[in-house]
């Protein structure tokens, strides 16, 4: 579904990513992993053209993405739900919601709006409310079913747990795997290896822009050395 | 100095009609300075070269000033989109002190060229209406001054509903506050852009048609607007719709109020004194955001 080969990216001269190479199949939930600075955000925004490759091939259904517009992209049924939500503060939730249909599924926009409420019902409850009064797990929530709005063929998630309360990352992560059940193919950027491993079918390590290990999930998490780097065991 | 209170109310009410087309000259500048977070200072001179079009319109075709809104919208609608899209965005290179002054070069040239294709003279236009008045029991009100209230509200209004119904309109707000969301959810910042840059322009365009019948023009005309406008917009909070047509009302009554007991020359004063005591005492406006 989504082929990444040998990506470059940096800012200035600082090269970020040094040829990364990953793929995610129909269906899959697909960790990718590392700590803070490894590249992962850098990633996202080459996906979603808000930051142009250097080098590399990014195939989506077969059509070739590199330099492509974020319009584009997101046209191709591509959706990034980004780090830090990035939602519309000054608007509603609503509106919040309508704009995630503004470029791809405009005609489905009522019928979507109704099955974002149906996954999200604290979303309806704040329908009038404006989206940055909205509580850290709301925004989230906001989030993602903007990002659902579009009527994603591939939704990547970056950092989707960052700043919500153990509980609520919980429930997100919950969530998560009931989207893809759903049929959603869902690429998950996460720092958060333990819990991205427990609901992911494969993952890819990150370190220092380049991926330095990849496979099943269940392999990933028996791994010695990985346990050593991110677990302290 | 005192006046019979008929009097008062006359100029009250001349002000509050001047103050609503001044709301529409400000409408552009603080649509522009909410999204894309400059201060356009090539508004007056587009202005100007608005005022100028419905001046050789008249002048050369015989259009009515009022007649000309419906060609000269969309022309300036089309001319301040292409600006900020071929022009203004490339040339000032993402960083926002550049845009500043490339609109100010902007200014400079457009300025320069009408001053080179019209001279400095003072022109001005007449109409059947242009010095008709209406009674409104012992008032008495200019007409055209009447149609241009009547129309800067009309605009006001729409372009408020623009904004808080349609999906460019969503867009535009979307853009102001959050860029790189707006781009993930698949919206072109740079159409955007120019879309906001294109209404500021067309309102400009309207405002001229609804001047003109009152209204002289000369090359530099649109710097005293701008000045005003200005005013406007940091009275009623930079980038608020409300606060600009709120602060223009208040301004044109302020004007009018100050020329009757200072006389016309010093009507001006009262303006700039609320200037300064607004940013002394509430610099984000009356409608504007905390901060």
């Amino acid at each position: 579904m989504l082929e990444v080969a040998g990506l470059k990216a940096g800012y200035g001269g600082v090269e970020v990513l040094r040829g990364i190479d990953l793929a995610v199949g129909a269906g899959e939930i697909v960790a990718v992993l590392g700590s803070n600075g490894v590249g992962k955000t850098t990633l996202n925004k080459v996906l979603s053209g808000v930051l142009p490759a250097s080098a590399g091939r990014i195939v989506f259904d077969g059509r070739e993405l590199a330099g492509a517009s974020p319009a584009a992209i997101v046209e191709a049924g591509l959706i990034h739900v980004p780090e830090g939500r990035k939602i519309f503060p000054n608007m509603n939730v609503r509106e919040n919601l309508e704009l995630g249909s503004y470029r791809r599924a405009r005609p489905n926009r009522a019928r979507n709006l109704e099955r974002v409420f149906a996954t999200f019902p604290r979303l309806r409850e704040r329908v009038a409310q404006a989206a940055g009064t909205l509580s850290g797990g709301e925004q989230q929530m906001l989030a993602i079913g903007r990002g659902m709005m579009a009527e994603p063929r591939l939704l990547i998630l970056d950092e989707p747990s960052l700043g919500l309360s153990p509980l609520l990352v919980e429930e997100m992560f919950a969530l998560i795997l009931r989207l893809n059940r759903e049929g959603m193919p869902i690429m998950l950027v996460e720092q958060n290896v333990v819990q991205s491993l427990e609901i992911a079918a494969r993952a890819y390590i990150v370190e220092n822009g380049a991926v330095t290990l990849s496979g099943p999930a269940a392999d990933i998490a028996a791994n010695p050395d990985l346990k050593r780097a991110y677990l302290g065991l | 100095m005192t006046y019979p209170l008929p009097i008062i109310a006359e100029a009250m009410l001349n002000g509050l009609l001047t103050g609503a087309v001044y709301a529409l000259v400000a409408l552009g500048l603080t649509l522009v300075y909410g999204v894309l977070h400059i201060i356009n200072f090539a508004h007056g001179a587009l202005l100007t070269s608005a005022m100028f079009a419905v001046w050789a319109i008249h002048a050369f075709l015989g259009v009515d000033p009022y007649l000309a809104i419906l060609p000269l919208t969309p022309l300036f609608f089309a001319l301040g989109y292409g600006l900020q899209r071929y022009v203004i965005g490339p040339a000032s290179h993402g960083d926002d002190g550049n845009i500043l002054l490339v609109t100010l070069g902007l200014a400079i040239i457009i300025e320069n060229g009408l001053l080179a294709l019209f001279r400095s003279d003072t022109r001005s236009l007449a109409t059947d209406y242009s010095f008709q008045v209406v009674e409104l029991g012992p008032l008495l009100l200019s007409q055209a001054r009447l149609y241009g209230f009547a129309g800067a509200l009309a605009v006001t209004i729409l372009l408020w509903l623009l904004l808080a119904r349609t999906d460019i309109g969503k867009a535009i707000r979307a853009v102001a506050k959050e860029k790189l969301g707006a781009a993930l959810v698949g919206i072109d910042v740079r159409h955007v852009y120019a879309v906001t840059f294109g209404i500021g322009c067309a309102t400009l365009a309207i405002a001229a048609c609804l001047l003109m019948p009152t209204f002289y023009v000369n090359p530099r005309v649109g710097g005293a607007f701008v000045l005003v406008a200005f005013t406007i917009v940091v009275l009623g909070g930079m980038g608020s719709i409300p606060g600009a047509l709120a602060g223009g009302l208040v301004i044109g009554v302020v004007e009018s109020l100050c020329g009757l007991f200072l006389g016309e020359s010093l009507g001006q004063i009262g303006i700039f004194i609320i200037f300064i005591l607004v940013l002394l005492f509430r610099p984000t406006g009356l409608f504007g955001a905390r901060a």
